[in-house]
């Protein structure tokens, strides 16, 4: 399910499925996709930020068309507890890559696979803020 | 600290293309007129072999090359290196002038980063500024990667450093009543080219820019923000357009103006050190 922004409209609540992963993207040539990110990302529940949320920022091949520093991305996965993935959605491999990246995390958020939960992806970046 | 306005005015109002340069190997300030004429040479030669600039049209090229000891920042940047290469036509009288038809100059202001990391026998000039012909700096560019064993690429300008460059400088204190500070964005995914050109008068630009920075002679990437998405509401209450969804292409103030495809023009010799700084910071961030 893609939306521009959130929330999502109240109207369709009841036909909707239920939400396992939410993904926030940003476009690293928009700084305004940044600014949306941050507004929608008030209207997610904290119960997301266990490991259900993740933010994809696109559009890093082209460094010189960059409007947003990356850091500033960063820092605001590090504030969501939620892990960032960079791709270039132009590069069919890389998006091809990506989507399988997202996928094999959306199972787990959906509880597919056994043994591995949500949370697991929590405790892997406070490893990598230790380092 | 100004420099001398005799060495520097040769630097303002042209439009420069940017360039980074890896630290040149060998490079002996005392062999500039060799240097000179070594250049010189191989440019004939190349015309020799057909790759002539223009096109039935006889001329000699003449090379010169000086050091300006003025152009440099701190103790450890090397004086910047000038090229310019006039013509003469061989049609013409003896007496008749040199046109100069390309100049360039390599430079470094406060380029210590790179120039403290270096061993000896490197010399660091990180920022390489052209104007003419691409043909001839395409020539003086081959001459010097293969005398001196170092590196060029063009140095582009992202929309993060543009906005940070027309915030830094519509902060600065005129004289004069100066031009407008104006931004160009290009608006993305559309079947055919638009752009929006963004004025806003250069007092407003100021006062804007000193209610935002909280310590005169710094400057944050918070602050820098700020001021960009002033300027972006304002334009958004009025014509229901996100310009921060757009690509920042160009900005120009009074005291200079740049593009992302890496040109720049300076207008104040008093500036001319600061604009510089940059310049030389983001060409060697393109090095390293």
């Amino acid at each position: 399910h893609l939306a521009t922004s959130l929330p999502l409209p109240s109207e369709r609540d009841h036909l909707r499925p239920r939400i396992d992963m939410v993904v926030f993207m940003i476009d690293i040539k928009s700084k305004y996709s940044l600014k949306n990110v941050e507004t929608s990302l008030a209207y997610v529940d904290a119960s997301f930020f266990l490991g259900k949320v993740c933010f994809l920022v696109t559009g890093v091949g082209r460094v010189n068309a960059c409007s947003i520093e990356t850091n500033a991305v960063c820092k605001l996965a590090e504030a969501y507890c939620s892990p960032v993935l960079f791709c270039e959605l132009e590069l069919e491999g890389i998006r091809a890559a990506t989507a399988q990246r997202l996928l094999r995390m959306l199972q787990i958020c959906a509880g597919h696979i056994p043994g591995v939960s949500a949370l697991s992806f929590v405790s892997l970046m406070r490893n990598s803020n230790v380092d | 600290e100004s420099a001398d306005p005799q060495q520097t005015a040769f630097a303002l109002r042209k439009a420069w293309t940017l360039y980074s340069v890896t630290p040149l190997h060998r490079f002996r300030r005392s062999r500039l007129s060799d240097y000179a004429r070594l250049l010189s040479a191989f440019i004939a030669a190349e015309k020799q072999k057909g790759l002539a600039v223009e096109v039935g049209v006889e001329l000699d090229i003449k090379v010169a090359l000086s050091s300006l000891a003025e152009l440099r920042g701190s103790e450890l940047d090397q004086a910047a290196l000038l090229v310019q290469l006039s013509s003469r036509s061989r049609a013409s009288s003896k007496n008749s002038e040199d046109k100069l038809v390309w100049s360039g100059w390599f430079c470094s202001m406060f380029g210590d980063e790179l120039s403290e990391n270096v061993p000896e026998n490197f010399t660091c000039l990180p920022l390489f500024l052209t104007h003419g012909a691409e043909s001839y700096t395409s020539l003086v560019g081959s001459w010097f990667q293969k005398t001196f064993d170092c590196c060029f690429r063009r140095l582009a300008i992202s929309p993060l450093n543009l906005s940070w460059m027309v915030a830094m400088w519509a902060g600065y204190k005129l004289e004069r009543a100066a031009s407008a500070v104006e931004l160009v964005f290009s608006m993305p995914c559309l079947s055919q080219p638009l752009d929006i050109s963004y004025a806003i008068h250069p007092e407003d630009a100021k006062a804007l820019w000193d209610t935002v920075q909280k310590t005169p002679g710094e400057i944050t990437q918070g602050e820098v923000d700020v001021f960009m998405d002033c300027l972006y509401a304002h334009f958004h209450r009025h014509f229901k357009i996100h310009l921060s969804a757009a690509k920042l292409v160009k900005v120009s103030t009074g005291i200079a103006s740049a593009h992302c495809d890496g040109i720049v023009k300076i207008l104040h010799s008093q500036y001319l050190p600061g604009v510089l700084m940059l310049l030389t910071e983001l060409a060697i961030s393109q090095i390293q």
